[in-house]
């Protein structure tokens, strides 16, 4: 295929994945508003006045972006999981399959499919949190950069995990027993200087706690993390999940018999 | 040219069974060809071998002499796939469906359009072309998968089993559709459980039985094998004795109609000649079967047979 040629495809899977969330747009995009909304409620304003200051700032103003970051990791996952093994459980993968499309950019049209709802329901969110919070950025340039970066880590991991998947069952393992506890722990709600040595040793093996630190600078200027450590931990994650999932692909795991 | 080369195609599945066994054919451009079996023959197997949705164990496929392991790409492009099963986004607009397969052959979006609405047209699907494709009937989605197989163009079009389920009507339109683009130079495969549809359509054919090809040839030479063909005599008015046919063996089907058996060799002037005489007179005439099922029968039997002394 010619470059203009591999680029059409591209267009097509990136369209084709947008219209799919929001066609369902009361599955995908409102569901994070309200549920953000509800956590700024009851963290924020019920309980967040009582715990005071955490890192010299409000609660709520430390939370948001803790929140606005989890609503992102979250969806950019499920939308490529939930999409991915639909094609494969209704067989439209094969549309891709038997066409002469790359599979990397079969990957990278999921991943921005992935990425593009990642970030609109992060603004959603963003837009929610403006009516609890008076949000300013500090660095527009790590903002943007690290919740592009950690939009299309999670959305590489959606896809791996809906290669592997064979029933329903599969696509919901990862995110209930593995990202949800990760995010959690990942210094949302919290900043892991209030934690003792051992317990912050053992934090920094969480992967989303570097990206929710580096997005916290973004909009406050401060983060338990250096961000040089944050960008190349969240790069190596990148290549190593595509380079993964290119082999799975090449290999035909999970689409081909 | 050859449209297709496979040679000495193994396909062994997780769990040792054995779909293919060593299967050589050829497809000359241009031709209509019939690949016929009984289920789990291996049919699908091979196609889904040939357009790279099911790995191969050994073997080596060749498509307008791009070769599979190779060059990949050269040869999806030269394939459309009508497959078995529907495998279409149910929750997508018909045209949807057909615009994005464009685009995974690298059409720009202009002319993907041109290109859907002439086939939807033609498929008689333009009306549904913003209905969500889980709406249509039957029929409508076989034709979607068909204007969806053949919006890149392609050079060879395999259909598996595209007529399933479909009513008599909308399969003689698909006929004459598929006549129509392989008189323009698509070179089809075609695998049906009609076979008066392999009969009516293909110029050659493959039968496939146990993962092998067991019958490769020209659709005249394999009809030219039968030996013997039944007709079915529907007669006028009842007659109490079933009347006596030198040369040709007859035999009641109930009191209106009789089956005779006739020679290859014979003709049925005579056979008529005879019934004026006695004063019998026939309303109508039909074949009692299809012809190649009677061959397409005869074939696997014997295949079977071969398969359970090899195993003894």
């Amino acid at each position: 295929m010619s470059p203009r040629e591999i680029l059409t495809a591209f267009q097509t899977i990136v369209v084709k994945e947008v219209l799919r969330f929001l066609r369902i747009w009361m599955q995908t995009i409102l569901p994070p508003a309200i549920t953000t909304c509800l956590y700024f409620i009851i963290f924020g304003n019920l309980i967040g006045p009582r715990i005071g200051d955490m890192d010299g700032f409000d609660y709520m103003d430390f939370i948001v972006p803790g929140l606005i970051m989890m609503a992102v990791i979250t969806n950019a996952y499920s939308n490529v999981v939930s999409s991915f093994f639909g094609s494969k459980f209704q067989r439209h993968i094969e549309e891709m399959i038997i066409s002469p499309v790359p599979n990397s950019v079969i990957i990278l049209g999921f991943v921005a499919g992935g990425v593009v709802r990642g970030l609109l329901v992060g603004l959603v969110v963003t837009l929610v949190a403006m009516l609890f919070s008076d949000l300013s950025l500090y660095n527009a340039w790590v903002t943007v950069s690290v919740v592009f970066l950690t939009s299309v880590l999670f959305s590489l991991g959606g896809l791996i995990n809906g290669v592997y998947a064979r029933s329903f069952d599969d696509i919901s393992i990862v995110p209930t027993f593995i990202l949800t506890p990760l995010t959690y722990l990942g210094g949302v709600f919290y900043s892991i200087n209030l934690l003792s040595d051992f317990w912050q040793g053992l934090s920094k093996l969480n992967p989303i706690l570097y990206m929710v630190n580096t997005f916290r600078y973004g909009f406050l200027g401060v983060s338990d993390i250096s961000l040089g450590t944050a960008y190349t931990i969240i790069v190596i994650f990148i290549a190593i999940l595509f380079l993964v999932a290119l082999r799975l692909l090449r290999r035909g795991v999970g689409v081909r018999t | 040219m050859k449209a297709l080369s496979v040679s000495g195609l193994h396909k062994t599945y997780t769990g040792g069974v054995q779909a293919l066994n060593g299967i050589d054919l050829s497809v000359d451009e241009g031709d209509f060809f019939a690949l016929l079996g009984p289920n789990g023959a291996g049919k699908s197997t091979a196609i889904g071998i040939i357009t790279s949705l099911v790995n191969k164990s050994a073997g080596s496929i060749r498509v307008f002499d791009h070769d599979l392991d190779t060059d990949p790409t050269a040869v999806k492009a030269c394939i459309g796939l009508v497959p078995q099963e529907f495998n279409f986004n149910t929750f997508e607009p018909t045209r949807e469906i057909v615009l994005n397969q464009a685009g995974y052959y690298g059409i720009p979006r202009r002319e993907a359009s041109v290109r859907a609405e002439l086939l939807l047209r033609e498929l008689d699907l333009w009306d549904k072309r913003r209905e969500v494709a889980r709406n249509l009937s039957g029929g409508m989605k076989r034709r979607l998968m068909i204007a969806r197989a053949l919006v890149h163009r392609p050079r060879l079009l395999i259909l598996d089993e595209p007529t399933a389920g479909v009513d008599i009507e909308i399969r003689r339109s698909m006929w004459r559709f598929l006549r129509e683009i392989n008189r323009e130079g698509t070179t089809i495969i075609l695998t049906t459980h009609y076979l008066e549809e392999a009969e009516s359509l293909c110029r050659n054919i493959a039968i496939i039985d146990h993962g092998q090809i067991i019958e490769d040839t020209s659709m005249k030479s394999l009809l030219a094998k039968l030996q013997v063909e039944h007709f079915i005599l529907d007669l006028h008015q009842p007659i109490d004795v079933l009347p006596d046919l030198p040369g040709y063996r007859a035999h009641w089907v109930d009191e209106l109609s009789m089956e005779v058996e006739v020679d290859k060799a014979q003709g049925i002037n005579e056979l008529f000649a005879m019934l004026t005489s006695r004063g019998i007179e026939v309303t109508s005439l039909r074949n009692k079967s299809n012809r190649l099922e009677e061959l397409f029968m005869h074939l696997v039997e014997q295949g079977a047979t071969r398969s359970t002394e090899s195993a003894a």
